[in-house]
């Protein structure tokens, strides 16, 4: 039995001691906002918090969590960093087809809740590991600096 | 799939009508469960409550046509767009084909321009039954009613009837054969950047897409594929993966083996120990160069088929004062959308049903009516949003193998490709090779373009008989017979060579290809006259006032003439694609090593009317971009038979510190309204090529670049 902290509840969930993080999340939570991209760390569409930073979920395995926090994009929007995010995303009309903006609006809350005002190079910096295939790159940028200003 | 459509008006009004009627009866009788909604046409279900539900016949993959699709309907049946639902229609050809197609499928940026009128009709007809089923309770004349946000109004009286208390009364009235249409004026949601009504739900978490579809005792499977198109399973040693905890199930195809398990990583685990013997078939030798090779020997030996000649092209050629010829070369590619593949199927004996997100609902519907046995209507479609089509979803290759392991196991099976697979077993966008010459005068006119294309067919993929040989397929040419300029002579040709790798289309289809050739070389021309690529280009449009003004706005907006710094240069593109006219100018620097960086994108569009004029722009920025990236980055390539590319790593994407600032300037023309989605796409590779060559004087002809041409020591 793997015991995880998520979104402020606690679950006991039994999956083999390599299962990731991703797939306890979707397959055995049913918090399914938190997508597949590529398995390997390279897309981030998997990005979830744990203890408030962006961690890829396909790379870590559940059973290495421990007692960390984790939040995912179902509850994000219930801190105030999350929620000016998800709703500047809206604002700017960020989404296209939308599969990689939990990822997106995941890495771009860790950041402003660390950074309230990011300039250009720091928000690539710290959203260059999320790819988007639409490529609403554009947005996503002032988007976030929208969000830091409010 | 591209430029001018002439479909009669007359044609248009009745498919528009039949379309709303047929729909009025059998979705009438397919909705009558208990307090159903009423429904007015296919496209309108009105509950009693009033809740408005407008049926989408287009799939949303982020092109934003839920909400320009809604929008049409909205306008004419007079709803705010925040007061309704959008719902994805299920299979029914008879209600909800594309009229450029005849055929239920999304692709091509045809949408709008194929559901511009009679969505609009089909909103306008629900509205005048509404009017008159209030009129007909008053007991007064529907004149004298008027509407307002899904509301009849009887001012003279203040009387007020909501949609929900008239809708069963308004479906059993006779539905108008001349819908009046407003008068553009009177837009009151078209023409406005109206929120997009697909997107909260992707911004918390909660928007289904096929992969998050959970079913009642619903399995999930992983799979192993023939490493080479074509192989098949020898012998399959099952013991390992039988024995890891969770895994139910292995179950073969010709082609391929499916794990299932009580969860996906369960299921992943069983492949991994898996041990399949493959035999691989006749393309396990084939490589990159055995594919270009035949490619050349099909564009030297192989017979053209002509697709527009005008002039005395040979003559032309002989008297020029210049003459110039050139080759390019363009990749396979493949789509690797964001949401990698997969389909859920339950297959029981009565009946069939699949959760996906597919640009070819009815067509993925036939196939599982073919390989279950079951009658067409015994298969229920449930489709989804979409992470991404580009091209991928409209084939069913990949929902025909789901069908085809679902129907050995009782319950409801979730396949789960992997990004290697969702890649490497793509159905790719045609390589090409292109041939070109042209003649110029003694003022460097052009005086005579010629342009071969030898390529696959991605038809005969879509063709139930495949594609005869010896007809042209348009699409290998579309963007090179039809580009925006005149030329005094012109022929344009076709040589068909399909290659040993299966093909599909990719967004911008032909023309992505085709202008990326025909930009490239005609600024080869320009910079063989001595003249400046635009000044050149807008000497050859003195007959298109549409593509003149995209360009005018383009170098204006981009500071053409402005100077740049060393190693640094701009790039134009020009198109006339999907009734759209687009003008790009990309700016780039060149570093020494031959690193590439994108500085600024300005473009000009002109897609006559906006539905919505915010998702126009951001159709065009992430069009853009996408076609920026494959030019910088990606061909499929292979090697024993297997694609070489896999993933993120080696198949690599532009990132957002990559992207420069991009602009986007809309011209009002007024015009019907043309397709958008795949508009930028079509502009980027070419408005990249020529600022590389601006920059560096090396000029681009193959993709992806070549980042070894560009650097100083040999470029010098
Ligand atoms: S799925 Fe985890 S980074 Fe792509
Ligand atoms: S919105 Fe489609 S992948 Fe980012």
């Amino acid at each position: 039995m793997i015991s995880l902290k998520i979104n402020g509840r606690t679950y006991s969930v039994q999956a083999p001691d390599d299962m990731p993080l991703l797939w306890v999340l979707r397959d055995l939570l049913n918090l399914k906002g938190t997508k597949f991209g590529c398995g390997i760390a390279q897309c981030g569409a998997c990005t979830v918090h744990v203890d408030g930073r962006p961690v890829r979920s396909c790379m870590l395995s559940a059973a290495n969590v421990g007692s960390r926090e984790v939040t995912t994009i179902e509850a994000i929007g219930q801190k105030e960093s999350g929620r000016r995010i998800q709703q500047a995303w809206l604002d700017l009309e960020v989404v296209q087809c939308g599969y990689c903006q939990s990822g997106q609006i995941m890495s771009a809350a860790a950041l402003v809740e660390r950074n309230p005002s990011p300039d250009d190079a720091e928000i690539d910096a710290a959203m260059a590991g999320n790819i988007c295939r639409c490529a609403t790159y554009a947005r996503i940028r002032a988007a976030i600096k929208s969000a830091s200003r409010t | 799939m591209t430029g001018h459509l002439s479909i009669s008006r007359r044609k248009l009004i009745v498919g528009g009508l039949m379309v709303a009627f047929a729909c009025s009866t059998r979705a009438r009788s397919a909705t009558s469960k208990a307090t159903g909604p009423s429904t007015i046409g296919g496209f309108v279900r009105i509950s009693q409550e009033g809740g408005i539900s407008l049926v989408m016949p287009s799939v949303e993959m982020g092109q934003g046509v839920y909400t320009a699709e809604a929008a049409l309907l909205a306008e004419e049946l007079d709803v705010r767009l925040d007061q309704i639902a959008a719902i994805a229609a299920p299979p029914d050809a008879s209600l909800y084909a594309q009229p450029l197609f005849k055929a239920q499928m999304t692709g091509g940026s045809t949408s709008i321009r194929g559901f511009w009128t009679p969505l609009r009709q089909a909103g306008a007809a629900a509205r005048s039954m509404l009017v008159a089923a209030a009129a007909q309770a008053w007991g007064v004349h529907p004149d004298e009613c008027s509407t307002k946000d899904g509301t009849v109004l009887h001012s003279s009286t203040g009387r007020v009837l909501r949609y929900g208390e008239v809708a069963e009364l308004a479906a059993t009235l006779p539905m108008s054969e001349h819908p009046k249409l407003k008068s553009p004026g009177d837009f009151r949601i078209i023409g406005k950047s109206q929120r997009r009504i697909d997107t909260p739900v992707k911004v918390n978490g909660s928007a289904v897409y096929g992969i998050d579809v959970a079913v009642d005792g619903m399995k999930t499977a992983a799979v192993v594929i023939s490493p080479v198109d074509g192989g098949k399973v020898k012998s399959v040693d099952e013991t390992d993966a039988r024995k890891i905890p969770g895994v139910i199930d292995v179950l073969h195809i010709g082609d391929a083996v499916a794990v299932v398990g009580e969860h996906y990583w369960a299921a992943r685990a069983g492949v991994e120990a898996l041990n399949v013997d493959w035999d691989l078939g006749p393309n396990a030798k084939l490589t990159t160069a055995s594919i270009r090779a035949e490619v050349a020997k099909a564009a030297d030996e192989g017979t053209p088929l002509k697709a527009l000649e005008h002039g005395d092209v040979e003559a032309r050629l002989r008297s020029a004062a210049k003459r110039l010829t050139a080759e390019y070369e363009l990749p396979f590619l493949a789509h690797a959308t964001m949401e990698p593949i997969n389909t859920t199927v339950h297959v029981r004996p009565d009946g069939c049903d699949i959760w996906v997100g597919t640009q070819t609902p009815v067509v993925a519907q036939k196939h599982a009516a073919r390989i279950t046995g079951l009658p067409v209507d015994k298969v229920t479609l449930h489709n989804h949003l979409i992470g991404g089509g580009f091209g991928r979803r409209l084939q069913a290759d990949t929902i025909e193998q789901a069908v085809r392991f679902a129907k050995q196991v009782p319950y409801p099976l979730k396949i789960i490709w992997t990004r290697e697979q969702d890649i490497r077993h793509d159905r790719f966008r045609p390589c090409y090779l292109d041939r070109l010459a042209a003649g110029l005068d003694e003022q460097g006119r052009p005086s005579v373009w010629t342009h071969r294309t030898t390529s696959g067919t991605v038809r005969r993929y879509f063709d139930e008989d495949g594609w005869p040989d010896g007809k042209l397929d348009k699409d290998a040419v579309d963007g090179a017979w039809d580009s925006p300029y005149a030329f005094p002579a012109i022929r344009v040709d076709w040589i068909r060579h399909d290659p040993p790798v299966k093909l599909n289309w990719w967004r911008g289809v032909g023309p992505t290809h085709n202008v990326f050739v025909v930009e490239s070389f005609l600024d080869e021309l320009a910079h063989t006259a001595g003249q400046d690529p635009i000044t050149y280009r807008r000497s050859l449009l003195d007959a298109n006032p549409r593509a003149r003004a995209v360009l005018d706005k383009v170098a204006d907006a981009a500071g053409w003439n402005m100077p740049s710094e060393p190693r640094t240069g701009r790039g134009v593109s020009l198109h006339q694609n999907f009734g759209t006219y687009a003008a790009l100018v990309v700016e780039v620097a060149v570093a020494p090593s031959g690193e590439i960086s994108l500085k600024k994108i300005v473009a000009a569009v002109d897609c006559g009317i906006q539905i919505n004029p915010d998702i126009v722009r951001a159709q065009i920025e992430g069009g853009v971009l996408f076609g920026l990236s494959a030019a910088l980055f990606n061909g499929i390539t292979f090697d024993e038979g297997r694609v070489q590319q896999g993933n993120f790593n080696d198949y690599r994407q532009l990132r957002i510190n990559e992207t420069p600032p991009i602009e986007v300037h809309l011209l009002n023309s007024g015009e019907r309204p043309g397709g958008l989605g795949e508009v930028g796409t079509v502009s980027a590779a070419p408005a990249l090529g020529n600022a590389i060559f601006a920059a560096t004087g090396v000029r681009i002809r193959r993709l992806p670049i070549d980042r070894k041409l560009l650097s100083k020591r040999e470029s010098s």
